[in-house]
């Protein structure tokens, strides 16, 4: 995964019926905890793995968030909601 | 207060150009009862009340949606409600030009019918010539870069191409394939022994569709349920009764499902009247066969505990093989009426269609 993006009409979205993150897809939404969210918010096509995890970290005072990011990008990536933009 | 609803199924309008066999819309489409259409405002104050009830996901269907001049007006409307949209169509109106203002509008995303991967097929389970618009739909989807899915109902007829269908799916590039086994509602129930398949030709769909899932993986997503009638426990029939889902009709009567108003005895309130709220919370149709309550035996004291997971199944097929709405789901093994479910396997008989039609039946002189 080079350059990570949510696939084609995949859209972020908070519900602020039932205040929580969503995940929409065709016919479908996916719930995400607020962390997730941020990941995802990251994945733009644009941005590299390590950008977004220096961008993240950046915002948690420096953490290590490098094997969370992985973990749900690749999981995401599993289910063909996140996909490579190369 | 009842769960949120999360999808709204917006049947826009029954008129349709194409006339296939196992349509799901009510048999009496051509009577008085759907003859005056909701007006734009009411739709549109449905998309918002629908919003703030909890609904996500908007479903754009009919018959053929693409027959309302307003398709474009309703979009727009349900994109400033905030909701996700899906585009239902046969695909033969969506051109290039329409296809463009949809985008703009903000529709989200397109699923488009096709009847078989075989162009004459196709042409005439749908008693249309409309192949080569879909192909020509699917395209244009594509080219505009909607998330693209292709939907094809499954029965005898088109059962044995489904390796064609799968590749056409790829050709086309679309990201979803909903293979959609018949459900014996609406116009599928005259037709059902023209439509019912063998198990030999459901197990070689279900294996090719395995090889194509491994060979392909994520990059399309392939939705494939195995018909009631082979099944011997019964669904969660739109998720649960009330739990989930609402439909508007054209005339603005809301129903928990889309053959719900087979069933005697429910009055549907009316998005005229009533607010979505009102009638999600308060109806009696909604509240009829909501949760667990109404349920009888042998639902009540379920063996295999799955009450709140079946949510007894579907009301409507209950009717009809059971004469009984509030009755167990015959798809049940426990129900006893089971037996007609596995008789009505090997009765796949007969070869006509009996077409789908908005015209009334001719009154002999």
């Amino acid at each position: 995964m080079t350059r990570p993006r949510l696939v084609t009409g995949a859209r972020l979205r908070y519900d602020d019926v039932r205040e929580e993150h969503l995940l929409l897809i065709p016919e479908g939404a996916v719930r995400l905890n607020p962390t997730a969210a941020e990941v995802l918010e990251l994945c733009d096509g644009e941005r590299s793995l390590d950008d977004i995890v220096a961008a993240l970290s950046a915002r948690y005072q420096g953490a290590d968030v490098r094997d969370d990011v992985v973990e749900l990008v690749d999981a995401m990536a599993q289910k063909g909601l996140v996909v490579d933009a190369g | 207060m009842p769960d949120r609803p999360s999808t709204l199924i917006a049947e826009l309008s029954y008129q349709c150009p194409l006339h296939c066999p196992y349509c799901s819309n009510p048999v009496d489409i051509g009577g008085e009862k759907y003859r005056s259409e909701l007006a734009t405002e009411d739709w549109i104050r449905t998309f918002q009340q629908a919003r703030r009830l909890g609904v996500l996901q908007l479903a754009l269907t009919g018959g053929e949606p693409m027959l309302r001049r307003d398709l474009v007006a309703l979009c727009a409307a349900a994109r400033d409600a905030g909701l996700y949209s899906s585009l239902i169509t046969a695909g033969t109106l969506f051109t290039r030009e329409r296809a463009e203002a949809l985008k703009a509008a903000g529709l989200d995303h397109v699923q488009i019918s096709i009847q078989s991967p075989d162009a004459e097929d196709n042409d005439r389970i749908a008693g249309n010539r409309s192949f080569a618009k879909k192909l020509a739909a699917a395209r244009h989807a594509k080219e505009l870069d909607f998330p693209l899915t292709i939907n094809c109902v499954l029965h005898r007829h088109n059962l044995d191409r489904i390796e064609e269908l799968l590749e056409l799916t790829l050709e086309l590039d679309a990201q979803r394939l909903e293979l959609a086994n018949t459900q014996y509602y609406g116009w599928a129930v005259p037709n059902q022994q023209a439509l019912m398949p063998s198990w030999d030709q459901l197990q070689r769909a279900e294996e090719a569709v395995q090889r194509f899932r491994e060979r392909v993986g994520p990059r399309v997503d392939v939705l494939w349920v195995l018909p009631d009638f082979y099944e011997d426990l019964p669904k969660a029939c739109m998720g649960g009764w009330g739990r989930t889902a609402m439909v508007v009709a054209p005339n603005g009567d809301v129903m928990p499902c889309q053959a719900a108003s087979t069933i005697p005895g429910l009055e549907f309130a009316n998005v005229r009247d009533r607010s979505l709220d009102w009638i999600w919370t308060e109806s009696d149709a909604f509240a009829r066969f909501r949760g667990t309550d109404w349920m009888q035996e042998p639902c009540r004291s379920c063996p295999l505990g799955r009450q709140e997971v079946d949510w007894g199944g579907c009301r409507c097929q209950a009717l009809r093989l059971a004469n009984d709405a509030a009755a167990t789901d015959p798809v049940c093994r426990f129900s006893p009426h089971h037996d007609d479910v596995v008789a009505a396997r090997d009765r796949a008989q007969a070869d006509e269609f009996v077409y789908r039609t908005m015209k009334r039946p001719r009154v002999q002189a």
